[in-house]
């Protein structure tokens, strides 16, 4: 399990896990699931791209995940914002898919580029996969503190003088340079899984911000960790196995995940999960009863 | 250059893989834009995305079993539904959290069948069938199944269409008005599963999210009333689907032998139908309706 050519995907998924765990503890205190799960898929024509001209897929992943920021931040003045996700991420898809068709993939290359393999990072990948795991962890940290306020209590961020706009892009930057560089180990359609599974677990075990971004990051590795390894020994993909234990993380975690949960986060949280107007998140517009 | 603009219309619609793609097309557009009316009005976007994504592990699964395609997406955006259905009811704002994970494992079980399917049968192009769509590869004999599902629909939705209305407007002034409400989310849910399951088969399972939303979401921005905006969003979506199809099948004339995928000109004209309805109402102001009302969350703020 350890020998030489798995080398690679070891210690990128280890460096991978740090940032996804990161990211991924604003991704839920944002409520942007929907989110983290388009920008995976709007960077897929990268991919496609990629194969198509040769280029560098890591370019090519990243910058169509940046487009796609622009499209969200830029289309959701039309209308709500899930709606202008909804749509980023078909566009994109079926940009990918005619960008495919024309290569003529093989179907293994399609499949390997949409549900991850576990050889995806090539030893030439392995340093800037660190490099850039390691600067969205210390970007997280250095800004730690407006990102939580803004993230948890939008109103009160403003009146703290913290630039609303900004953030925001910081943070879908973050996201995009994050799912950008996962890729290609797990897969298009299932990375957000590793940024929401182990953060919305981490956020059910501890209140206090800090310790759960902390074990947030533990748990995001423990999920690349046990992937890795089960897809290894049953040859299964590994998407499959980030996307179920994912979801076991979750329900286990959370004593069945679906009981009220009385944290002092979420409970500040109820008053921007609200807004439809704000665009606060792709949540935003549904309603307590639904 | 001149002769690739000209469409051969006899030999358009004497094909038959045409006659059953159009029939199945219009129907998959009619379903879905109607019922994505329903889901903006209830900012329900990400979970009818996530019926659409889940339920390819059906058509992952129909590979490997050897059932008919339409059953496999079906069963299983019904077996998602109902979870959503008993998540939704239990727990609200907890929502977008939990479709996310639902999401998440219903995509690595995709996963998983896909690789079966990929492995162990001849159907290696199985990945692309079941995620981006074969609407041109569909059999004939499914379109009949396909137009009584799709008529069964639309008869509930014309029947329930004020009491769905007012959910999606108001649940609790619904509630306090006597209408079984907990009878008819579990209604709107089974029919965004069959919505899903029926524009996976068109434009795939994880692009039937632009068949649902755009039309509906370019008709709310235009509609000045409910009505207009179910109707727009049909004539919209069917519009999409019969111009994408037409594209489809001329692009083979215009790229020397290789047509662009349907998925891709329907999800493309989708998306220039929302964009140019954006910049109709900015250009001549829209909906008074929707901007008028203010939305259900608003008023939760206010109140």
């Amino acid at each position: 399990m350890f020998a030489n050519y798995m080398l690679p995907t070891w210690i990128a998924a280890s460096f991978l896990a740090l940032a996804a765990g990161a990211i991924g503890y604003f991704t839920v205190i944002r409520r942007s699931v929907f989110a983290a799960h388009a920008l995976p898929l709007s960077a897929f024509p990268g991919g496609a791209a990629a194969v198509l001209t040769g280029i560098d897929p890591m370019i090519g992943l990243l910058g169509f995940a940046f487009l796609g920021v622009v499209f969200v931040q830029q289309s959701s003045r039309l209308g709500p914002k899930d709606l202008a996700i909804g749509l980023l991420l078909s566009s994109f898809l079926a940009l990918g898919a005619l960008l495919l068709s024309l290569t003529g993939a093989y179907a293994p290359a399609v499949y390997a580029l949409l549900f991850g393999e576990v050889l995806g990072i090539p030893h030439r990948e392995l340093l800037p996969t660190a490099a850039v795991s390691l600067l969205v962890l210390a970007v997280t940290v250095l800004s730690f503190r407006p990102l939580l306020l803004q993230s948890a209590a939008a109103d009160l961020a403003t009146i703290c003088g913290i630039n609303r706009a900004g953030m925001e892009w910081l943070f879908l930057g973050l996201l995009a340079i994050v799912t950008a560089t996962a890729l290609p180990v797990v897969g298009t359609l299932l990375v957000f899984t590793l940024l929401v599974a182990p953060a919305a677990a981490a956020q059910r075990l501890s209140a206090h911000p800090a310790r759960a971004f902390l074990i947030s990051i533990a748990l995001a590795e423990l999920l690349v960790w046990s992937a890795i390894a089960l897809s290894y020994w049953s040859n299964w993909p590994l998407g499959f196995f980030v996307g179920t234990l994912g979801a076991v993380l979750f329900v286990v975690l959370r004593g069945g995940g679906l009981l009220p949960s009385p944290s002092g986060i979420r409970a500040r949280l109820s008053r921007r999960e609200t807004s439809w107007h704000h665009g606060a998140g792709p949540n935003s517009g549904t309603r307590p009863d639904g | 250059m001149l002769q690739a603009l000209a469409v051969d219309w006899s030999a358009f619609f004497a094909d038959s893989a045409v006659q059953t793609a159009l029939v199945i097309g219009v129907c998959a557009a009619l379903i879905n834009a109607s019922l994505g009316v329903f889901t903006l009005l209830r900012g329900h976007a990400f979970a009818g995305h996530a019926l659409g994504d889940i339920s390819s592990a059906g058509g992952a699964a129909s590979f490997l079993l050897g059932i008919s395609a339409l059953w496999g997406f079906l069963g299983m955006a019904w077996a998602a539904a109902l979870a959503m259905a008993w998540l939704g009811l239990r727990e609200a704002r907890e929502r977008d959290l939990a479709t996310g994970i639902v999401l998440g494992a219903g995509l690595g079980l995709t996963a998983l069948l896909l690789y079966l399917a990929m492995t162990t049968t001849s159907a290696s192009g199985s990945t692309v069938t079941v995620l981006f769509g074969s609407l041109f590869a569909l059999p004939p004999s499914l379109a009949p199944v396909v137009l009584l599902l799709t008529f069964g629909t639309l008869c509930v939705i014309v029947l329930g269409y004020r009491p769905l209305l007012l959910i999606a407007a108001d649940a609790d002034l619904a509630r306090a008005q006597g209408i079984p409400v907990a009878l008819l989310e579990l209604v709107y849910l089974l029919l965004l599963g069959l919505a899903a399951a029926i524009s996976a088969m068109t434009v795939g399972a994880i692009l039937a999210t632009a068949l649902l939303l755009g039309p509906a979401g370019a008709a709310l921005q235009l509609a000045t009333r409910p009505v207009w905006a179910f109707l727009l969003a049909a004539l919209l979506a069917v519009l999409a689907v019969v111009l994408g199809i037409l594209l489809s099948w001329q692009s083979y004339y215009w790229f020397s032998g290789t047509s662009w995928p349907v998925s891709f000109f329907i999800v493309l004209l989708t998306l220039l139908e929302y964009l140019g309805a954006g910049l109709w109402t900015a250009f001549w102001g829209g909906s008074t309706w929707t901007t008028a009302a203010p939305p259900p969350s608003a008023c939760a703020e206010d109140c």
